[in-house]
């Protein structure tokens, strides 16, 4: 494989396009609704009303609109693009009459809705485009163009030093600098290095990951590859949650593909560079997303953390250096190898760069995926993007992080959606889950939610994420069948500190933000619960029975 | 092997580079809590009795497994250090069912002890009476699961010095419990090999010498100690 042959099969592919098209999206929420039998019957009516010489039916990843899925798009000859949404099998004769000049009933979206024209895809780019089982789609859209151009023009060093001045973060959650991680790595001595994907994702509300899995398998795949030229690796893995199937067989189906064009295996674009990847399935457990339990179950063992140092950019899997990023900070490097670091730098702020994609969920009228530059206020996105609370309800917070981060309350929605604004609100960016609540939500019952969560996912490891998580749960739920008093909210509040500042790893290091946050912004509603105290002045032991041993 | 200075509560000491910081202070006559470290077997963090405050990290580290670093300034006391530690013992206590008056190991118990030097007092969050069984299916021992830690330093034990390889964790969080091989009864468990060097490693009453009753249990380590040493500085002789 060399640069002509992967152009031949872009202008091959671009020749065979057809007049129209209809992309109907088959990631996991339209697939769900039978999105498959949407696209079966479109063929077949196409077929019968003999426009197969004008019309391709394509499959395509998320075109991120999801709670008005299973959606359809329609590419006209003249550009024209249309959206239908809430299709059903049997809306296929209709949609495809439509093209004639037919009548058809099928909900139209529009494409020029904020939700649409406030993005700006780079992530996303191919999402709802492309045909994600399709090798020759992705190069026609450019795809291993970055890849190439890194093997055959950049040293290394370039490459680590594109990716630090981009100012790309890493997208996981906790915003670590994308190129010094790499530079660390890079320099890391050892004869052998690994790259691990973090598809991991378990955030309850976040899909972002799986979504790009979906429909951009290629994209995560090549930012692999440029990786591992840029650290000095050899070997891949990409660990996904089992939950995902779709996105595990789009991902075999990728890596297949990508070894039948030389674009994966020994001799890429004939370069001495190696790179092979291997998928390794979660088995259900939220502890894996964590690097050090990542790791572990990789390498075969029961996923637990390990304190850190050493650092996985020292000692990762198998002892040898090991660079670890999550999906969508893969899926951003091919972008910046190609346009360059300076292009990706324009977007966002001063300090997070580029582009987020999230996950807009909860009491919100347009649920779906976006991806929109750093540093948007949050009031565009759930006000403009996401069209407000539905049932003319009002918007009372915003949970970004998922069980690691926090509630933004709706007097603070200007905050620009940054690393440094959401950590100074005691939220943080995290992966990408955005849940939105309306005024009918009961903060109590939100954090007792998430303290459950984090209590059925601590790993049994460390004592303070183990039996603090299960005491502070215990707490939450005293309080919100209004059985606690003061004393115990202090002692939530006492082993929040406690739990946060002990725990061995970032699941219970952060496992108490959840509810630091909403007291921070709704104490009154967990202190409208609470109970007086029986007996007032029992506080301190010592002091009563020093009273009572004074006496004569 | 260079040498590095550091301060640990103010004492300026040397140690050899490569050590822990928990080594190093014990070496200075230091005491810091522990409770997952076992002497022999590698560290595993879990515990964080041993966190310790070091300057210029805003984290609190485990000297357990944070290695001595030239000019490391380290505080093993303070009053928050003593706050946490306490409030780790009293979540044990809270956690499952332990009953020193009626346990094997009372008196010779490493958590009761570690309450003692705490001045753990009393416990403030509500126990959770757990239901736990107790595994007496073994010929020679016997396991109290209402008594058990998770400090895992019995299956560490059990895969490094042993190298049989019958007691694992199973499940998660505080549903996590050990198993014997498969998550079969103990007397069932073929790669067993009888050694018993998981009940000479328990710190509590968990795992015990079928019959012996309250405050019985005494522990031998010197058999690990052996092992250990041979094995590491090639000496057939007891440690001490």
């Amino acid at each position: 494989m060399q640069l002509d042959d992967l152009n031949a099969i872009a202008a091959k592919e671009k020749a065979s396009a057809k007049k129209k098209c209809l992309r109907t999206c088959m990631s996991a929420g339209c697939m769900s609704s039978r999105a498959d039998k949407i696209r079966d019957n479109l063929a077949a009516e196409v077929k019968s009303q003999g426009l197969d010489s004008e019309v391709e039916v394509r499959r395509v990843g998320c075109m991120g609109f999801c709670g008005q899925g299973p959606l359809v798009g329609i590419d006209h000859e003249d550009g024209r693009e249309e959206l239908m949404e809430f299709v059903k099998p049997e809306n296929a004769p209709d949609i495809v009459r439509s093209l004639k000049g037919g009548e058809c009933k099928v909900q139209r979206g529009d494409p020029q809705h904020p939700f649409f024209a406030k993005q700006v895809r780079i992530v996303r780019a191919n999402g709802g485009i492309i045909d994600p089982e399709s090798i020759e789609d992705y190069i026609a859209a450019g795809g291993y163009q970055a890849l190439h151009q890194a093997l055959t023009e950049m040293k290394p060093a370039e490459i680590v030093e594109a990716i630090t001045r981009s100012g790309l973060r890493g997208r996981g959650g906790a915003g670590f600098p994308t190129g010094l991680k790499w530079g660390t790595v890079a320099k890391s001595p050892g004869a052998k290095k690994y790259i691990v994907c973090n598809g991991d994702e378990g955030d309850p509300g976040a899909f972002m990951d799986r979504s790009v899995l979906e429909s951009d398998p290629h994209l995560v795949l090549e930012g692999m590859a440029i990786a591992a030229y840029a650290v000095g690796a050899d070997q891949g893995f990409l660990y996904v949650r089992a939950e995902y199937p779709l996105a595990i067989s789009r991902l075999q189906i990728a890596i297949k593909q990508a070894r039948q064009l030389g674009l994966l295996g020994g001799g890429i674009f004939e370069t001495p560079f190696v790179f092979n990847v291997d998928i390794r399935i979660g088995a259900g457990a939220f502890v894996c997303g964590e690097e050090t339990a990542l790791m572990a179950s990789v390498e075969g063992r029961r996923g637990t953390p390990r304190p850190r140092p050493p650092f996985p950019a020292e000692r990762g899997l198998w002892g040898c250096p090991t660079l670890i990023n999550n999906v969508e900070t893969f899926a951003n490097i091919a972008p910046i190898i190609n346009k360059g670091a300076d292009w990706y730098a324009s977007f966002g702020t001063e300090k997070s760069k580029g582009t987020k994609v999230f996950a807009l969920t909860g009491k919100i009228k347009n649920n779906g995926l976006i991806e929109v530059p750093m540093g948007i206020p949050l009031r565009q996105i759930v006000e403009e993007m996401g069209g407000g609370a539905p049932d003319g309800r009002k918007i009372k917070s915003v949970q970004t992080g998922g069980p690691s981060g926090g509630c933004i309350p709706a007097e603070h929605l200007d905050t620009p959606v940054d690393y440094e604004s959401l950590t100074k609100l005691g939220s943080i960016m995290g992966s990408g889950g955005m849940v939105v609540m309306d005024d009918s939500t009961n903060m109590v019952e939100i954090a007792k939610f998430y303290m459950e969560f984090c209590m059925e996912e601590s790993c049994g490891k460390c004592i303070p994420c183990r039996a603090g998580t299960a005491q502070m749960f215990h707490l939450l739920e005293k309080i919100a069948q209004r059985k606690a008093t003061p004393r115990d909210l202090a002692q939530l509040e006492e082993l929040c500190d406690m739990v946060r500042n002990t725990s061995l790893c970032g699941l219970g290091q952060t496992a108490p933000n959840p509810v630091l946050s909403t007291l921070r912004f709704f104490r009154d509603e967990y202190e409208e619960l609470l109970q007086p105290e029986l007996h007032k002045n029992t506080g301190d032991l010592k002091c009563q029975v020093a009273a009572v041993a004074d006496k004569p | 092997m260079a040498a590095k200075t550091l301060t640990i509560d103010g004492k300026q000491i040397s140690a050899e580079e490569g050590v822990t910081v928990l080594q190093a202070a014990e070496e200075a006559g230091i005491s810091i809590p522990t409770l997952c470290h076992l002497e022999g077997v590698y560290d595993v963090g879990a515990c964080r009795l041993c966190l310790v405050e070091v300057a210029g990290i805003s984290k609190l580290l485990p000297a357990c497994t944070t290695r001595v670093a030239e000019g490391m300034e380290i505080k093993t006391e303070s009053e928050r250090l003593r706050n946490y530690r306490r409030m780790t013992l009293e979540l044990l206590f809270a956690e499952r069912n332990h009953v020193c008056a009626v346990c094997v190991s009372n008196g010779h118990c490493e958590l009761q002890t570690l309450a003692y030097s705490q001045g753990m007092d009393h416990v403030r969050y509500d126990y959770t009476f757990p239901r736990w069984g107790v595994d007496t299916t073994h010929r020679l021992f016997g396991m109290d699961h209402n008594r058990c830690v998770l400090c895992t330093r019995c299956v560490r034990v059990c895969w490094h010095i042993e190298g049989a390889g019958t007691k694992n964790v199973a499940g998660r969080g505080g549903k996590s419990w050990i198993i014997t091989d498969l998550n079969m009864p103990w007397g069932e468990a073929e790669s067993c090999t009888q050694c018993g060097k998981c009940v000479q490693a328990c710190p509590t009453g968990a795992l015990f010498h079928k019959g012996s009753t309250a405050a019985e249990m005494l522990r031998d380590r010197s058999k690990l100690e052996f092992i250990v040493t041979a094995r590491e500085k090639k000496q057939w002789i007891a440690a001490d």
